[in-house]
């Protein structure tokens, strides 16, 4: 369990992320949405000890991110920033490899090494394996960062937009696959998402927020209603279902293509 | 950390096999009449043994050590700044450590060389944190201001070391540092260098560390690496490095950009497997310089960091222009 408790973070006198009080649960997918600037990025940083929050604390399992050992935590929370520019030239099995270290340092054993081979089959990665990173496409690579999270085996994994760079057919499978991971192997799995309408499909809880606060949480279904999206995101949007899926719509300029 | 080539150890072995064959010739070119034959006739033993042990092993000893050190040196830097185009050379770290050494030669001319090298290593040190700190005001995504801010940094303690030494008469000594010549490598003059040896085991002990730190903060946190204390242990391997290396033989510019950087496009960054090949590559590099240096204008010398400074800034601007920058 994540628990987190008035946690603020101001930058310059600006505040990013202001009070947020929330607990999430171990297992199951959970989806932050809101618009840009509403502190999304910064909650998670947060909670991944990347940043130091000004007021607040944030727990993983009891352990207080801000003074356990990194050692420690790393074998238990793990995240992927949204932009990961490694200039280093790594393989793709190097890089999933170095996700075994928190629980390896260094030395590979065989359960390391069965770990790394499922990571790279689960993202389809075993063709490439052997490829440097910057000869890959940007998809590819963002499945090999992801590949290094899944080999990390933590129980709490944080993603900052891992869909940013995949099509709409990598994002779904991208997507199938985080929920398999959290429902299969009961991982906690937290990503922050920009499409409503994929947030709404495959995420357990959603935490919608703006302004640094958080302004809706509860289960897809709580969440994906045209009020709560709409006091979100300041623009009108509707939620309706689909043959069974959510599907957003928002209004349209009179004379656009769709009204 | 995950082999993937069949055979690495037999790659390395060799890689060491093509370095000693060319350590030998080392042993055997110059002016001094030394060759194989003359070690085993009794007549003139003697006289090449005493070549052999004095000078000869002792130089081609320091090249390989310099060479080595100076590559390990250059990839640990680029890790740790995330830029391929970082080295103790373009970071004001050796500059800084020349000060380091005028400084000794000018108040505590009597102290020990130990001592001058480890105070030339703090300034060293202080340099490159200063450096690192500079960095911090450039903007990201322009991974070439990283090296221009570096040298015009390191041009500017270099001035300063230039107006104090011109002022005390010291100018030679400076040329000494910046220059990388083994001709002056004697028995008794440049055994400080061996630490270089144990700097280098030090950093591939730690590979894995640089390998992390290289692939950013966030990233290193993420895996439980304590960022900053490798970010220091580095520095200090470094500027151990570049101080050891400018106080017995003089700096050579570019080589910890040059090796790293091939070495890198052969088969990639992971430390653990690559610091090896920069070893041997770094160490040969410098080797075949200096023979060339021995050869080219016999009886008379270039120094090999006057040779490899031809060679390696070619092989910079080719870096440089040559293949998109991966450096971000």
């Amino acid at each position: 369990m994540i628990e987190i408790e008035g946690l603020t973070k101001a930058y310059d006198g600006h505040v990013v992320v202001d009070g947020v009080s929330l607990t999430i649960p171990r297992g199951g997918l959970t989806g932050i949405i809101g618009p840009n600037g509403a502190g999304k990025s910064t909650l998670l940083g947060l909670i991944a000890r990347l940043l130091a929050a000004d007021r607040g604390t944030v727990a993983v399992d009891g352990l207080n991110v801000a003074t356990t050992p990194g050692e420690e935590l790393s074998r238990r929370l793990s995240v992927l920033k949204q932009d990961n520019s490694i200039a280093a030239r790594l393989t793709v099995r190097d890089l999933v490899a170095f996700g075994r270290y928190p629980h390896s340092r260094g030395r590979l054993g065989e359960a390391d090494q069965a770990m790394i081979g499922r990571a790279l089959s689960y993202l389809g990665l075993e063709p490439i394996a052997d490829r440097f990173l910057d000869e890959l496409s940007g998809g590819q690579r963002q499945r090999a960062y992801v590949a290094m999270v899944l080999a990390q085996d933590t129980d709490y994994m944080l993603f900052d937009e891992p869909l940013a760079s995949l099509d709409i057919r990598h994002a779904v499978s991208m997507m199938h696959l985080l929920r398999d991971a959290s429902r299969r192997f009961g991982k906690a799995v937290v990503v922050v998402l920009h499409d409503i309408d994929i947030a709404g499909n495959f995420s357990d809880r959603i935490i919608g927020m703006k302004d640094g606060r958080v302004v809706c949480h509860g289960s897809a279904g709580e969440v994906m209603t045209g009020a709560n999206l709409t006091a979100i995101y300041d623009i009108p949007i509707s939620a309706h279902r689909l043959d069974g899926q959510f599907v957003t719509t928002y209004a349209l300029p009179e004379g656009a293509a769709g009204a | 950390m995950a082999t993937r080539r069949s055979g690495p150890i037999e790659g390395l072995a060799a890689g060491l096999l093509a370095l000693l064959a060319l350590a030998s010739v080392s042993l055997f070119v110059g002016v001094a009449d030394l060759t194989p034959g003359r070690l085993l006739d009794p007549a003139t033993r003697e006289a090449a043994l005493v070549a052999l042990l004095e000078s000869r092993l002792p130089r081609t000893a320091a090249l390989m050590l310099a060479g080595s050190c100076l590559a390990i040196a250059g990839v640990i830097m680029q890790m740790l700044t995330r830029n391929r185009f970082v080295e103790p050379t373009t970071a004001g770290t050796t500059e800084a450590a020349g000060l380091g050494m005028l400084v000794m030669l000018l108040f505590f001319p009597g102290s020990p060389v130990v001592v001058k090298s480890l105070v030339s290593a703090g300034f060293a040190c202080a340099g490159t944190a200063l450096f690192l700190r500079l960095l911090r005001a450039v903007p990201p995504g322009s991974p070439l201001l990283v090296p221009l801010t570096g040298i015009m940094f390191g041009g500017i303690i270099g001035s300063l070391t230039a107006y104090i030494a011109h002022h005390h008469g010291l100018i030679q000594s400076l040329g000494a540092w910046r220059n990388g010549d083994f001709s002056v490598v004697i028995a008794g003059r440049y055994e400080l260098l061996w630490l270089t040896l144990a700097l280098s085991i030090l950093a591939y002990l730690a590979a894995d560390r640089f390998t992390i730190a290289g692939l950013g903060r966030d990233m290193s946190r993420n895996l439980g690496l304590d960022h900053g204390r490798t970010l220091a242990v580095g520095l200090v391997i470094v500027s151990l490095i570049s101080a050891l290396v400018v106080t017995t033989v003089g700096s050579i510019p570019f080589l910890g950009l040059v090796v790293p950087n091939l070495v890198s496009l052969a088969m990639g960054d992971n430390l653990r497997r690559s610091l090896p090949w920069m070893a041997i590559c770094g160490a040969g590099l410098v080797l075949a310089c200096d023979i060339a240096g021995r050869i080219i204008v016999a009886p008379y010398e270039i120094p090999a960091g006057t040779v490899f400074g031809v060679l390696g800034s070619l092989v910079f601007l080719y870096l440089l222009l040559g293949r998109p920058s991966r450096a971000a």
